[in-house]
C-alpha cells in the first residue's frame, strides 16, 4: 500500500471515529454502536469512501481484541480465575453446547445437512467479546453477576474456538463437495498444525510454561530495567513487543492468540508494572478496536440485505430470540437473580468477530455454499449493531421493571421523604458509611450496579437506585435536587472523578465527599474543590498499626495516640506534599519512579516532624533536672557547712 | 480611657446539643469583641490538642476564662487534658515558665445544685471556691490571677427567662472585666464575679 493511500485511509476512518463517537455518546448509545454505524456511512453502500479493503483492516483490527484480552488477563488474578472455573466451563459450556444443538436443529429443519448444521450452531453460538466486553466496561457492569456471567461464557468460547477450528477441516473431509483446499493450513502457511501431533502438543505446553515461567520470574527484572532508562517510548515498545510476540508465538502454535495473551495478562496480574503496562496498552487496544468495529460496519454487504431482507432479518430473529431464551435459562440456573440475567443474556444474545473467522474459514473449506456464508456474515454484523440497542432497551425499559415490581411488593418499607444524603457505589466502602448514617438515624439513598443488593437494603430502609451515578436522570430520580450531601464511593478513580465533574456542573448545592484511592487522588479531589476526601485505606492501616505498636510493648493508650499525633502530621505533610505534586505534574516522571519519589518526599518531611510533641507535657524529665538542680544547690551549701565545720 | 483586655473563653461541653444553659450563655458572648471563644471538644473531637496553637492562644489574650459545666466537682475531661498537656513546664511553669505570668484566670461554672447546697453544713459539704481549689493553685502556680468565679446555680430548675437573665449577666462581667470596670478590690471583695453586678445596680 502507497504512504498516500494509507493516509487517506487513516483520515477517513479518524474522521468517522472523531465524529461518530461522541454523537453515539451523547446520545447513550455507546462507543461500540458509534464505531459501527461510522463504519457503515463511510462504507461501500453509503458513502463510498471505503471499498472492498474493510475486510483487511477488519482482520488486522482484530488484534485489539487480542489486546483487550491481554488487559482484561491483568486485571484477573491466578486465583480468581480459578474461583470462576465452574462459571467458565459450567455456564460456558452449557451455553455453547445447548445454543448448537438448538441452531443446528433448526438449520437442519431449513434443508441443510448434519455437518453444515453443526458448524452453523457452533459459529452462531460465539458471542463477541469485543462489544460485550467493551459495553458492560463502559457502563461499569463488569463486577456485576451478569458480568463475571458474561466474560466467562466469552472465555470459554474463546478456548472452544481452537478445537473449532481443528474440527471444522475434518467435518469438510465429510462434506466432499470440493476437496481443493482441504489441507490449506488454518491460519497461514507457517503454522505447526502441519506437525505431527505429539509435537504440536509439546511445543504447546513448552509455550504456555514459558509465558508462566517468563512472567512470574522475569518480567519484573526487564520492566525495571526498562523503567529505568525512564523512556516512555522504549515502556510503551516493550509493552507491544510482549503482546505482538505472545500472539504470534500462539498462533504459530496454533492456540488463539487472545487466548494466549489473555494467560500472559494473568500472569502478570500481580506484576508491579501492571499499571503502567495497562497505561501503555489501553491506548492502542482502544484504537484498534474502534478500527476493528468501522471495518465491521463497512464490510457489512447491504446487497444481500436488499435482496432478501426477509430471509436476512428472519434469521437474526431467530438467531437473538434463541440464544437469548438459552442464556436466560442459564442464568436463572447459574442462581442470576433480580434483571441480572436478563442483562446477561441480552448481552451475550450477539454473534461475535470470531464468527467472521469461522465463516471464511468454512467457505473456504467447502462446509458451507457460497451464498449460505454470505447471508451469515450479514447476520453476524447485524447482530453485533443491534446489540448495543439491547442493551439500552435493558437499561431504560427492562431494568426499571424490577426496581419497580420490588416498590409494589413492599410499599410499606419505603420512606417517601426525602434523604439528605445519597450514596453512589454501595461495595465495601459505601456500605459502612451507609451502616453508620442509619445508625444515627441519618436516611440515604443508593445508587449500585449491583441489584443483588437491592431487595434486602429496600427492607432495612434504604431508598435503592439501580444503576451508575453518571447518569443525570438517575441523579435526578434519586433526588439530587433536594438532597444535601452526596457520597461518592465507587472504586474506580475515573468514575470517580467524572461522578464528581458532572455532579458540580448540575448540582451546584450539593455537597460533595469522595472515597479517594491513593495520595495523588487526594491532591486531584483537592484541586476540584469538594467538601471532603478520606484515603480509603489510609484509616485502616493507620489502626492496623496501633494494634501492631500494642503487640510491641506500648501501652494501648500510648499506641493511640501516636496514631492521632501521626494522623495530624500527615495532614500538614500532606499539604506540602501537594504544593510539590504540582510542580512535579509539570514534567514527566515514570509512574512508578513518581511513587517511590513521592514516598522519598513523606519519608523526609516525617523526619523533621517531632511526633510525639505533644506528649511532652507527661515527659517530667525537664522538671526533674530543674528538681535535681535545686536539690544539688541544696546539699552543695549544705556539704560546703559540713567541710567548714569539720 | 484603660486599654481593653483581650478575653480567651476556653469552652468545655461534651454534649451541647443535650445543654440548656451553657448553649444560652456562649450564644450571649460570642459576638463581644477582642472576644476569642474557643471550644475545645469542637476543636479536639479525638482529644489530640494542638499544644502549640494553644500556647500562642493563651500569649495572645490577657484574661482566660475556663467555661464548663461543673461535673463531678471539677470539669469535664478535656479540660483537664488541656491543663495536663498545654501548662507545660518550661513555658507556663518552672524557672524559665514565665509565659502566663500577670494573666487572670477564672471559672465560669454551671451547677445542677443551688447555692444553699454548696455550704459547709449542707449536702455537697464544701463551698463553690473550695471546691475550685485545684483550679486556683494551678493557676498560681503559673504566677496567674484566679479571680472568683462566674456561677450560674440550680440550672435544673431555672425557667428560660432566668437562665436569659444570667446570660445577659455573664455577658455584662466579660465586658466590664475586658473595658476594666471594676478595681481589683472591688473584684476580689466578691466570692462570685455575680456579686460585681450589684454594685453596679446600687
Amino acid at each position: 500500500m502507497h504512504s498516500q493511500d494509507f493516509f487517506y485511509q487513516a483520515i477517513i476512518f479518524l474522521t468517522a471515529a472523531v465524529v461518530s463517537v461522541p454523537l453515539a455518546k451523547r446520545l447513550g448509545l455507546g462507543s461500540a454502536l458509534g464505531y459501527l454505524l461510522a463504519g457503515v456511512l463511510i462504507g461501500p453502500y453509503f458513502l463510498k469512501l471505503v471499498g472492498e479493503e474493510g475486510t483487511d483492516i477488519m482482520h488486522f483490527a482484530e488484534f485489539g481484541v487480542v489486546m483487550m484480552l491481554f488487559l482484561i488477563g491483568l486485571e484477573v488474578k491466578p486465583s480468581l480465575l480459578w474461583n470462576m472455573r465452574r462459571s467458565i466451563f459450567g455456564l460456558g459450556g452449557l451455553q455453547m453446547l445447548i445454543t448448537t444443538l438448538i441452531i443446528g436443529g433448526i438449520s437442519m429443519l431449513f434443508g441443510l445437512n448434519v455437518l453444515q448444521a453443526i458448524a452453523i450452531g457452533l459459529i452462531f453460538s460465539m458471542s463477541s467479546t469485543a462489544i460485550v466486553l467493551q459495553t458492560l466496561a463502559e457502563k461499569g457492569l463488569m463486577k456485576t453477576p451478569a458480568g463475571q456471567g458474561s466474560f466467562s461464557v466469552l472465555l470459554f468460547q474463546d478456548i472452544a474456538v481452537i478445537p473449532i477450528l481443528a474440527i471444522l477441516p475434518l467435518m469438510a473431509n465429510q462434506v466432499r463437495t470440493r476437496s481443493v483446499d482441504l489441507h490449506e493450513p488454518v491460519l497461514n502457511e507457517t503454522t505447526v498444525s502441519a506437525l505431527p501431533g505429539w509435537q504440536q502438543v509439546f511445543l504447546i505446553v513448552g509455550l504456555v510454561a514459558l509465558i508462566i515461567f517468563g512472567g512470574r520470574f522475569l518480567a519484573r527484572y526487564v520492566f525495571r530495567f526498562i523503567a529505568q532508562t525512564g523512556l516512555r517510548e522504549i515502556f510503551t515498545a516493550t509493552a507491544l513487543l510482549l503482546v505482538i510476540g505472545i500472539a504470534v508465538a500462539m498462533d504459530r502454535v496454533g492456540l488463539s492468540p487472545a487466548l494466549g495473551t489473555f494467560l500472559a495478562g494473568v500472569v502478570l496480574a500481580d506484576n508491579e508494572y501492571r499499571h503502567e503496562l495497562e497505561a501503555n496498552i489501553e491506548p492502542f487496544k482502544g484504537l484498534l478496536l474502534g478500527l476493528f468495529f468501522i471495518a465491521v460496519g463497512s464490510s457489512m454487504d447491504f446487497k444481500i440485505f436488499a435482496d432478501q431482507p426477509g430471509t436476512v432479518l428472519g434469521i437474526l430473529g431467530i438467531l437473538i430470540l434463541v440464544k437469548f431464551i438459552v442464556l436466560l435459562f442459564l442464568g436463572r440456573f447459574f442462581r442470576m437473580r433480580t434483571g441480572q440475567e436478563i442483562l446477561f443474556s441480552f448481552a451475550l444474545a450477539q454473534t461475535g468477530e470470531f464468527a467472521f473467522v469461522l465463516i471464511s474459514f468454512s467457505s473456504q473449506n467447502a462446509i458451507l455454499p457460497e451464498q449460505v456464508s454470505g447471508i451469515m456474515l450479514i447476520v453476524v454484523a447485524l447482530s453485533m449493531l443491534v446489540t448495543p440497542l439491547l442493551l439500552i432497551i435493558n437499561d431504560r425499559l427492562v431494568q426499571p421493571l424490577f426496581i419497580k415490581a420490588q416498590k409494589e411488593q413492599e410499599p410499606d418499607e419505603i420512606a417517601e421523604h426525602d434523604n439528605p444524603v445519597l450514596i453512589a457505589g454501595f461495595g465495601r466502602f459505601g456500605v459502612v458509611i451507609g451502616r453508620f448514617l442509619r445508625a444515627n438515624g441519618i436516611g440515604a439513598t443508593v445508587l449500585d450496579t449491583n441489584p443483588d443488593n437491592i431487595s434486602f437494603l429496600r427492607k432495612f430502609g434504604f431508598k435503592v437506585y439501580y444503576g451508575d451515578a453518571n447518569r443525570a436522570d438517575l441523579l435526578e430520580a434519586a433526588g439530587a435536587e433536594t438532597a444535601k450531601v452526596l457520597i461518592v464511593a465507587v472504586d474506580d478513580r475515573e468514575q470517580i472523578n467524572h461522578i464528581i465533574e458532572q455532579v458540580q456542573r448540575k448540582y451546584p448545592h450539593l455537597k460533595i465527599y469522595a472515597r479517594a484511592s491513593d495520595v495523588r487522588h487526594t491532591f486531584e479531589l483537592n484541586d476540584m474543590n469538594i467538601a471532603g476526601y478520606r484515603r480509603e485505606t489510609y484509616d485502616s492501616s493507620v489502626e492496623l498499626a496501633v494494634r501492631v505498636l500494642g503487640e510491641l510493648g506500648f501501652s494501648r493508650y500510648q499506641a493511640n495516640r501516636a496514631a492521632r499525633s501521626f494522623r495530624y502530621h500527615d495532614e500538614i505533610m500532606m499539604k506540602e506534599l501537594h504544593q510539590l505534586w504540582n510542580e512535579d505534574k509539570r514534567k514527566y516522571i515514570n509512574e512508578v519512579r513518581r511513587f517511590s519519589q513521592q514516598l522519598e518526599n513523606i519519608l523526609i518531611s516525617e523526619k523533621d516532624h517531632a511526633l510525639h510533641e505533644s506528649d511532652h507535657a507527661w515527659d517530667i524529665e525537664s522538671r526533674r533536672e530543674e528538681i535535681r538542680e535545686m536539690y544539688e544547690i541544696l546539699t552543695g551549701e549544705s556539704e560546703g557547712e559540713e567541710d567548714k565545720d569539720t | 480611657m484603660n486599654a481593653r483586655n483581650k478575653i480567651l473563653v476556653l469552652f468545655a461541653h461534651p454534649a451541647l446539643h443535650k445543654s440548656r444553659v451553657n448553649r444560652q450563655l456562649i450564644s450571649a458572648i460570642k459576638d463581644i469583641e477582642d472576644l476569642t471563644f474557643h471550644n475545645l471538644y469542637e476543636e479536639y473531637p479525638d482529644f489530640h490538642i494542638d499544644v502549640k496553637r494553644e500556647q500562642d492562644l493563651l500569649l495572645d489574650h490577657d484574661i482566660y476564662v475556663w467555661q464548663h459545666p461543673f461535673y463531678w466537682y471539677s470539669s469535664p475531661s478535656i479540660l483537664k487534658e488541656w491543663i495536663d498537656l498545654v501548662l507545660k513546664h518550661g513555658f507556663a511553669y518552672g524557672h524559665s515558665g514565665t509565659a502566663l505570668k500577670g494573666k487572670k484566670i477564672f471559672s465560669a461554672i454551671t451547677t445542677g445544685g443551688r447555692r444553699e447546697v454548696y455550704q459547709e453544713d449542707n449536702m455537697n459539704n464544701f463551698t463553690i471556691p473550695q471546691f475550685l481549689a485545684p483550679f486556683r493553685q494551678t493557676a498560681s502556680l503559673c504566677n496567674m490571677v484566679y479571680m472568683p468565679p462566674f456561677v450560674t446555680h440550680g440550672t435544673h430548675l431555672l425557667s428560660e427567662d432566668e437562665i436569659h437573665a444570667a446570660a445577659l449577666d455573664y455577658r455584662k462581667i466579660l465586658i466590664s472585666l475586658r473595658d476594666q470596670i471594676f478595681s481589683d478590690e472591688e473584684i476580689w471583695r466578691c466570692n462570685y464575679l455575680n456579686d460585681l453586678l450589684e454594685l453596679t445596680q446600687k
